[in-house]
């Protein structure tokens, strides 16, 4: 296709994504300089509409950002009240004693269990009010870079054809053009990822290693609802090479957050992130919570889980990445909303001095990092995720123990990651299956009946959104050493291995995407590239995601 | 209480749906109906037992039943009765809510159980939900869904019939042609059967098997969206979620899974047959009728069954 | 000629609705809200007429609650000339709305009233004809295609097992069926722009209409799921069964 004529517009920034990173900085930017233009857009048909979260937010940076939060109806209503740490067996759970000793950075006082996807829209309104320009439905597809500096971004042609032409209800994106453009893509950004390898700004820096997330929302019985419980759980069902664990908050009006994370360093083909959630709920601890309920939505993310080692250089020649987009996801917290809006509020700031000084680059905001409390709450939690990796998840839980009691995060020595995430897995034939149940329809369920709640779609005449690099390497790799873990990992059963026994190829069923990224990473041959699909396409959570 | 049933026809006969509004409003109390057409379909109208008067307005302006000339002829009979009911078809749904309105009277569609005289259940969110309402209106003005009644016979009754004459009615309309679709197959949305593949029809030569059945059953074609996707069919044939929408009385699915997304666009059929090798696929959950066998053994066999 | 197109904001088309636990409808809150698909195709119909001339303006009305005013933005981005937003409670009843658009028509004297054929929430389906009715205008509904010429409009009409012709004379009341075009995208040149175009605002009592409404809900339910019949072992059992214990063929 010939390059269209576009349309452009002009703005002093431009923000890719409406997380809480790229709504943060929108505020600030427009409480420091109410002059500025600023533009935010986001993939999603809505604000809110990808936003997989836990969620157990600390208040402290939102605080900073808006003081009267609470007067002004900020959606954090459930106070946690109670929290536990199961260590859990086939049957039995053990609980964590002291858990605010051992483990310090799980204790959650003070802490709101939240739909972040709500807090994200309650944002949106905030950054409205303040005059901030918000485009939900239009997806940032390409990075304008003129004489090495990034000069905007260009949003997703609509209306393209599955073969790629121009269909009847063409659209062109449109050039949206900045003096400083903030990429709050969230862990895994498309466009992230072209400006990092434009400036190699990984350079120097860990492998980023990351996690992948799923996650209901249930509806329980009125008198089995306890808002404010928190219940954390690691062990079984994961062998203790394999980073994870499930979560359960009771919140909002009946509602029950539950969910998994696993490191996508696992080692094992067969292993299946989405089943592993699903069975999960059958272990007593999580069981009696949910039995009664009913399952209202479904979702699923990748988050960043490198930490402090893997965090890239922040900022290149007319712009800089925030949020997720960067790492800068508190670990063994699991938590970043926090840490995502800081990151933003700082990248704000450092471009309001930039641009008076008329500064290419907002270099600033590195500085300001390590002088902010993210530095010192980053640097404390670097090595227990590695450590997990290090020594299992036995070992992995007394270092933390240790790290937290005698050394209090100050280690005088930092543990690496040496291995990108698509490196790990092991072939087919050296890795055992792991036995998973039939779904029963009431408690557990199938992917697709999954897919179903997380209200995802993508009109269907348009390419492909995931596209391998090179197709012939699928047979060969995919197939033949790992037999398609993309048919486990994906969430959303993106990914068929069809005609398995005449004529194995993949089927791609990108309609079904909820755009978690986790193809992206963990795909052993790294042939898997995630682009942004039509805007407006993928997921539509609803309230309490 | 009487009911007034507006009785749709198509070529000279009473349509099946109108039959079905009769039995709903037999509910209601007695039941009156109204032809606007042919003697011919009067008569019909009036071997319909439960029937207990035929009104036949023979005025050429309601022959072909436009909504502006038909509302006015309805108000004006409006006064004797309770209920106005016609089939939620495409005559009805023109005509009853233009007549309510002049009657100030909020209609009550897709009616598929009646509660009491002023208490109807109706689908809304298309069929996501179903809602019971109350009318606080003095005249309940209604259509119903034939698959919820079942149609009352076509004999065996013998009721009077009235000649009513042509009401004034703003003449803004004109009928001009009317193309009834002939083709071969029937329409997959409005078939009366449908026969649908799925991924086990493994390709787009073996999707032809289903082609005889299909013939033979009268049906339409459809399919699911990994046939689509497989190349198997165009996809116009997706039933689901993001295919069309269909209801037909006999939903025959063969090598097709079951998956929520294809539920969601065929589950309202009447009757649901599935042929499918795997025991355990969920479309069987679904099924009036299910059989644990190889499509391409079970299709040829039900060809030749169907011609005994 | 003026194009009028009431808009409605309905639960998007993509979110499966869910019944609240209580029973006392379908629970909205947080939910993602768009314009009605149907009403889509009807802005698409007028925009396209404007641009190949047949109309001169196309305004855009959504009788309904003051978030309505995105909708109308919408429409407005896909081509709409101005809108006008009659605040009200939400989710109207058809009546109330055809009485308030009755008033409208008699204020902007539009020569055609294009609406979608039925809202995809309350799927009533009768807001057109009964505007039609109270105006003594005449009605094309389940449009699958729209001409105008010398003062009418011809329109083909989606019916059961076909399509039938009919000729309206003007001003008039179309209905838009799914076929009748396949709307464009808002683009984002066109949503900016869109933000300055005229949105006038009025209340519903304001223009003296009665928006009681007459219909109360009891109860709103999940429709009770399908369950397992049998299995039937031979070919010949099928077929016995369809015929004799169904009756479908
Ligand atoms: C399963 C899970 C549980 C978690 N639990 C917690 C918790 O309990 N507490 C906590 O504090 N944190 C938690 N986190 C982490 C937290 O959610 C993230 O750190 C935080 O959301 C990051 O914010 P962000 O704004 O950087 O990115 P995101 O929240 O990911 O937002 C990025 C936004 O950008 C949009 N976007 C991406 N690419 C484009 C593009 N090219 N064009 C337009 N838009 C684009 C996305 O659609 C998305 O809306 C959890 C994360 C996961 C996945
Ligand atoms: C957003 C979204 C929208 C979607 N929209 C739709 C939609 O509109 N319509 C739709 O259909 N799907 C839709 N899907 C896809 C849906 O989830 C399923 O993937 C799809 O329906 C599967 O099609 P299938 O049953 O043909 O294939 P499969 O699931 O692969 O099932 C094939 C079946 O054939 C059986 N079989 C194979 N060979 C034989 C044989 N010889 N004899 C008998 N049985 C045999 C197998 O046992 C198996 O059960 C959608 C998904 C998403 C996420
Ligand atoms: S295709 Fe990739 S990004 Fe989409 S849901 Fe599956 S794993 Fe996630």
């Amino acid at each position: 296709m010939s390059e269209p004529v576009r349309e452009s517009m002009e703005f002093d920034v431009v923000i890719v994504g409406g997380g809480p990173a790229g709504l943060a900085a929108a505020i600030r930017l427009r409480q420091l300089s109410p002059d500025l233009s600023v533009c935010l857009i986001e993939k999603g048909s809505e604000i809110g509409a990808h936003i997989v979260s836990g969620a157990v937010i600390e208040p402290r940076a939102l605080a900073e950002l808006i003081p009267d939060w609470k007067e002004r109806g900020a959606p954090l209503n459930t106070p946690v009240t109670s929290e536990d740490m199961l260590y859990l067996t086939e049957t039995g759970s053990l609980r964590v004693p002291l858990l605010d000793k051992v483990m310090p950075h799980m204790a959650n006082h003070g802490n709101y269990i939240v739909s972040l996807g709500e807090v994200c829209r309650w944002l949106a309104t905030q950054a409205e009010e303040l005059g901030v320009e918000i485009y939900p439905g239009f997806a940032g597809a390409d990075v304008i870079i003129e004489r090495n500096r990034v000069v905007g971004v260009v949003t997703g042609d609509m209306g393209v054809t599955k073969e790629g032409t121009p269909g009847p209800n063409y659209q062109p994106g449109m050039e949206l053009r900045a003096r400083y453009t903030l990429f709050a893509e969230g862990c895994r950004g498309s466009l992230t990822k072209q400006v990092m390898a434009h400036y190699d700004l990984r350079k120097d820096v860990d492998p980023q290693t990351y996690g992948l997330g799923i996650k209901e929302v249930w509806e329980i019985p009125a008198e089995k609802h306890r808002p404010g419980l928190v219940q954390h759980s690691f062990g079984w069902p994961l062998d203790d090479s394999t980073y994870g664990g499930a979560w359960l908050y009771h919140f909002g009006e009946n509602l029950v957050s539950y969910g998994f994370v696993v490191g996508l360093d696992y080692a094992n083909t067969w292993l299946s992130p989405f089943e592993e959630m699903q069975r999960i709920k059958l272990h007593p601890a999580f069981r009696q919570h949910l039995e009664g309920g009913r399952r209202i939505s479904y979702g699923a993310r990748a988050l960043s889980e490198g930490g402090l080692q893997a965090i890239p250089r922040l900022t290149f020649p007319g712009g800089a990445l925030i949020g997720d987009s960067a790492g800068f996801l508190n670990v063994p917290k699991i938590k970043g909303t926090h840490t995502a809006m800081k990151s933003g509020m700082l990248a704000a700031e450092s471009v309001v001095e930039a641009m008076k000084t008329d500064r290419v680059e907002p270099g600033a905001f590195t500085e300001k990092v390590r002088r902010s409390w993210l530095w010192p709450e980053l640097r404390s939690a670097r090595n227990i995720r590695p450590a997990f990796a290090h020594f299992g998840a036995k070992g992995g839980a007394v270092y933390a123990a240790i790290d937290a009691m005698l050394l209090r995060g100050r280690a005088p020595w930092t543990l690496h990651f040496k291995h990108e995430d698509s490196d790990t897995l092991k072939p087919a034939s050296l890795s055992e299956k792991p036995f998973y149940p039939k779904p029963d329809g009431k408690l557990t369920f199938d992917r697709l009946s999954s897919v179903f709640l997380s209200a995802t779609n993508h009109e269907e005449d348009q390419p492909v959104h995931l596209r391998l690099r090179n197709p012939s390497l699928w047979k060969p790799v995919n197939w033949d050493v790992f037999r398609a873990p993309e048919s486990r990992y994906c969430p959303a059963g993106v990914y068929e291995a069809a005609d398995e026994a005449t004529n194995p190829h993949l089927q791609i069923n990108a309609q079904n995407c909820v755009h978690c990224k986790t193809c992206d990473i963990k795909d052993p041959a790294q042939n898997i590239d995630w682009t942004t699909p039509e805007g407006g396409g993928g997921p539509n959570y609803p309230a309490g995601m | 209480m009487t009911a007034l049933v507006l009785l749709d026809h198509e070529e000279g006969q009473i349509r099946k749906a109108a039959l079905s509004a009769v039995t709903a409003a037999a509910q209601l109390g007695d039941v009156h109906v109204l032809v606007a057409g042919d003697a011919s379909i009067a008569q019909a109208a009036a071997a319909v037992p439960g029937v207990a008067k035929v009104l036949h307005a023979a005025d050429a302006r309601y022959a072909h039943e436009l909504a502006e000339p038909l509302a006015a002829l309805i108000v004006s009979l409006a006064g004797q009765y309770d209920h106005i009911v016609a089939a939620a078809g495409a005559t009805g749904k023109n005509v009853l809510p233009r007549a309510a309105a002049l009657l100030d009277v909020q209609p009550i569609p897709d009616v598929i159980r009646i509660v009491d005289a002023e208490t109807f259940v109706r689908p809304i969110y298309a069929g996501n939900a179903l809602a019971t309402v109350k009318s606080s209106d003095a005249k309940k003005v209604l259509t119903v869904r034939n698959a919820a009644f079942d149609a009352a016979a076509s004999t065996g009754g013998n009721a009077p019939i009235e000649a009513v004459d042509a009401v004034d009615a703003p003449a803004v309309s004109k009928f001009e042609t009317v193309q009834l679709s002939d083709s071969e197959r029937p329409d997959l949305e409005t078939a009366r059967v449908v026969v649908s593949g799925g991924r086990g029809m493994q390709s787009e030569e073996k999707f032809h098997t289903l082609d005889p059945l299909a013939d033979a059953l009268g049906a339409a074609i459809g399919a699911s969206r990994a046939a689509v996707d497989s190349g198997f069919v165009p996809n116009e044939y997706q039933v689901g979620q993001t295919g069309k929408i269909v209801a037909p009385e006999l939903y025959m699915a063969f090598g097709i899974s079951g998956a929520i997304q294809h539920l969601a666009g065929m589950k309202d059929s009447r009757v649901i047959v599935a042929i499918n090798k795997d025991p355990e696929a969920p479309i069987f959950q679904v099924a009036d009728y299910g059989m644990e066998a190889d499509l391409f053994e079970v299709v040829p066999q039900l060809v030749e069954e169907l011609k005994k | 000629m003026k194009i009028l197109v009431p808009v409605k904001r309905v639960v998007d088309y993509n979110i499966k609705p869910r019944v609240k636990a209580d029973g006392s409808g379908v629970d909205t809150t947080g939910v993602k809200m768009s314009m009605n698909p149907f009403d889509e195709i009807a802005v698409e119909e007028a925009v396209r007429l404007r641009e190949k001339g047949a109309a001169s303006e196309v305004v855009v009305v959504s009788v309904g609650v003051q978030k309505a005013q995105d909708t109308l933005r919408t429409a407005m981005a896909m081509g709409a000339d101005r809108a006008i937003l009659v605040l009200s409670e939400e989710s109207p009843e058809p009546l109330a709305v055809a009485k308030v658009l009755r008033k409208l028509v008699e204020k902007e004297e539009p020569g055609l009233v294009i609406l979608g054929k039925q809202a995809i929430d309350d799927d009533m389906n009768a807001t057109g004809q009964m505007l039609a009715g109270l105006l003594g205008w005449g009605q094309g509904t389940f449009a699958s295609k729209v001409e105008i010429a010398d003062g009418h409009a011809r329109v083909s009409r989606e019916i059961d097992g076909g399509t039938e012709e009919v000729s309206l004379t003007l001003p008039a009341i179309i209905t838009a069926d799914l076929r009748l075009n396949e709307p464009r995208y808002a683009s984002l040149p066109n949503i900016m722009k869109a933000k300055k175009k005229p949105l006038e605002t009025i209340e519903a009592a304001e223009l003296g209409v009665d928006m009681k409404p007459r219909l109360s809900v009891v109860s709103v339910a999940e429709p009770s799921e399908r369950k397992a019949g049998i299995k039937v072992g031979s070919v010949g059992e099928l077929v016995e069964k369809l015929r004799n214990e169904a009756k479908v063929i």
